[in-house]
């Protein structure tokens, strides 16, 4: 089975500054795959290298293309929808101009008319505040936003940055209810970086982990999570 | 009574044309975080192509329509140009870009139409309004064409596609990348549009302060003014701010006693430096709050 996004050898930096130092790991269509590690092991950074925000070196092949030199739009508009940490909403505009953004490269009118009518069924308390600028939304909501926001790209691949950050627990069970959802019907593949590594874990079909900068550990999710390393380091039993 | 109306309703003329010059400038601030000094300059050259075309027997309108294509054009290079590469340079680097764009606009305006003043034809002519005495034809027809432009560019802005882009890359430009927003040629295009209204207002305003390459100086003062003072981070308190500018400026001149006309300007200026201690973000802006 070829792989759908293949990371070969990847180091960034910020300034003089290292952060990633040879990652190489390997996505599986419609897998859904979390990227496990500490503060600062580099999980963030290995997002933003895949959407060429952070200066890197090595190959990054989605979908069999190379995309480094390739502009963070441009990356973009090959179907890697990628929801930010601190989730990027354009807090002074409306919900429902948020989900329109998020289609701002579809020509399809009526695809994304149908699409934002799916959102709000897929999250409904969207479609309550469609009219409410999204910056009054709560932090969970937010977040629903920015997953939905992510969706009306119709991605192929879908890079989540610590979803749970700032969630309470069971908003966070919710949201990780419908990422599986989206995983398996609508056949996203998705990438997520996660410090919750329970819940992650939970959701996940495969696992990385990954400690300054290199990956230290990867196999199926259950074998990570059996792993006695791991649950000393980051399941905490 | 009278008079006090005559001068709300010149206030409200000139203010057209501050607003104009506000809105200018809060699109590029928007769009690159720097205020442009040469806004001014840029808009007296463009009046100068429009004086120029005239002069080798274009119609009025059709100057207009041309002079606005070749505005929105020019402020598209300029950007590519000239500030596309300093986007990342620090601040007083870009004031130093602004300068020299100020200057080099002034001395080839200068250079090639001189400094002499000339006559900008107005196409409203400048009998009474609808035979009241309260306001001239031309007044009333600054105030149309500012009151149209500002509608359509609201409608731009919230009902198209691009309009939406703009507004994304302005407000969050990573995340607009991140939807696949192409952050860098929407601030050329902001370019383009600012340069274009900056345009129109020197043509609106050239028939009342007459054509030279220095014509724009004052009137980029008080477009900065109402900029500041309606909040620089909003274009509609810019166009608010330049109508309050144009109004309050010509009651200070008319009814505060030993003002008149030259004094107008700092008293003017006095007032938006009381609002904005009283209010730093200006009347309409929103206070930055920085998460740390």
């Amino acid at each position: 089975m070829t792989a759908m996004l293949n990371i070969k050898d990847l180091r960034a930096y910020y300034g003089q500054v290292q952060a990633l130092h040879g990652l190489s790991f390997s996505l599986n269509e419609g897998s859904l795959t979390t990227l496990l590690g500490a503060n600062g092991a580099g999980k963030t950074t290995t997002l933003r290298a895949i959407c060429n925000m952070v200066r890197s070196t090595g190959a990054i092949e989605f979908e069999g293309k190379p995309l480094s030199g390739k502009s963070t739009e441009n990356v973009v508009r090959l179907g890697i929808a990628h929801v930010p940490q601190g989730r990027g909403t354009f807090t002074t505009m409306t919900v429902e101009e948020n989900l329109q953004l998020g289609a701002i490269t579809r020509n399809d009118k009526k695809g994304v008319v149908a699409d934002i009518e799916r959102m709000y069924e897929h999250f409904p308390v969207l479609k309550e505040r469609h009219t409410q600028q999204a910056g009054t939304l709560s932090g969970g909501e937010q977040q629903m936003l920015a997953v939905a926001r992510a969706l009306m790209l119709r991605p192929r691949l879908m890079l989540l940055d610590e979803p749970s950050f700032g969630l309470a627990p069971l908003i966070v069970r919710e949201l990780f209810k419908i990422l599986g959802k989206i995983n398996r019907e609508d056949k996203v593949t998705i990438l997520v970086v996660e410090q919750n590594a329970q819940l992650a874990l939970e959701l996940a079909d495969k696992a990385y982990v990954i400690e300054t900068g290199r990956i230290v550990m990867s196999g199926s999710a259950a074998e990570i999570a059996n792993n006695e390393d791991v649950r000393k380091s980051y399941l905490g039993y | 009574m009278e008079l006090f109306i005559n001068q709300v309703l010149a206030g409200i003329a000139t203010g057209a044309i501050y607003a104009c010059m506000a809105l200018a400038v809060v699109m590029i601030y928007q769009a690159i975080d720097h205020l442009n000094f040469a806004q001014g300059e840029m808009a007296m050259f463009s009046t100068f192509i429009a004086w120029q075309l005239m002069q080798w027997g274009v119609p009025y309108w059709w100057a207009f329509l041309l002079t606005l294509a070749f505005s929105f054009a020019g402020g598209i290079a300029i950007e590519r140009m000239l500030f596309k590469p300093l986007a990342k340079a620090p601040v007083l680097t870009n004031v130093a870009g602004f300068i020299a764009l100020f200057a080099i606009v002034n001395s080839v305006a200068g250079l090639t139409w001189d400094f002499t003043i000339k006559q900008f034809p107005t196409p409203f002519g400048s009998s009474p309004f609808l035979g009241s005495q309260l306001i001239s034809t031309h007044q009333a027809g600054m105030i149309g064409v500012t009151v149209g432009l500002l509608i359509l560019l609201y409608l731009f802005f919230q009902f198209t596609r691009i309009g939406l882009a703009m507004r994304a890359a302005a407000s969050l430009p990573e995340s607009a990348r991140l939807v696949g927003i192409n952050t860098s040629w929407m601030i050329a295009l902001g370019w383009g549009m600012a340069s274009a209204i900056g345009a129109i207002a020197g043509i609106l305003i050239a028939p009342v302060v007459f054509l030279e390459p220095n014509m724009m100086g004052g009137v980029l003062i008080y477009g900065f003014a109402a900029a500041v003072l309606g909040g620089l981070t909003s274009p509609l308190g810019a166009v608010i701010g330049g109508f309050l500018v144009g109004v309050f400026e010509n009651l200070a001149g008319t009814y505060i006693p030993g003002v008149g006309n030259e004094l107008k300007l700092p008293i003017a200026l006095a007032l938006i430096i009381t609002v904005l201690v009283l209010k730093p973000a200006g009347l309409f802006g929103r206070p930055i709050v920085k998460r740390v």
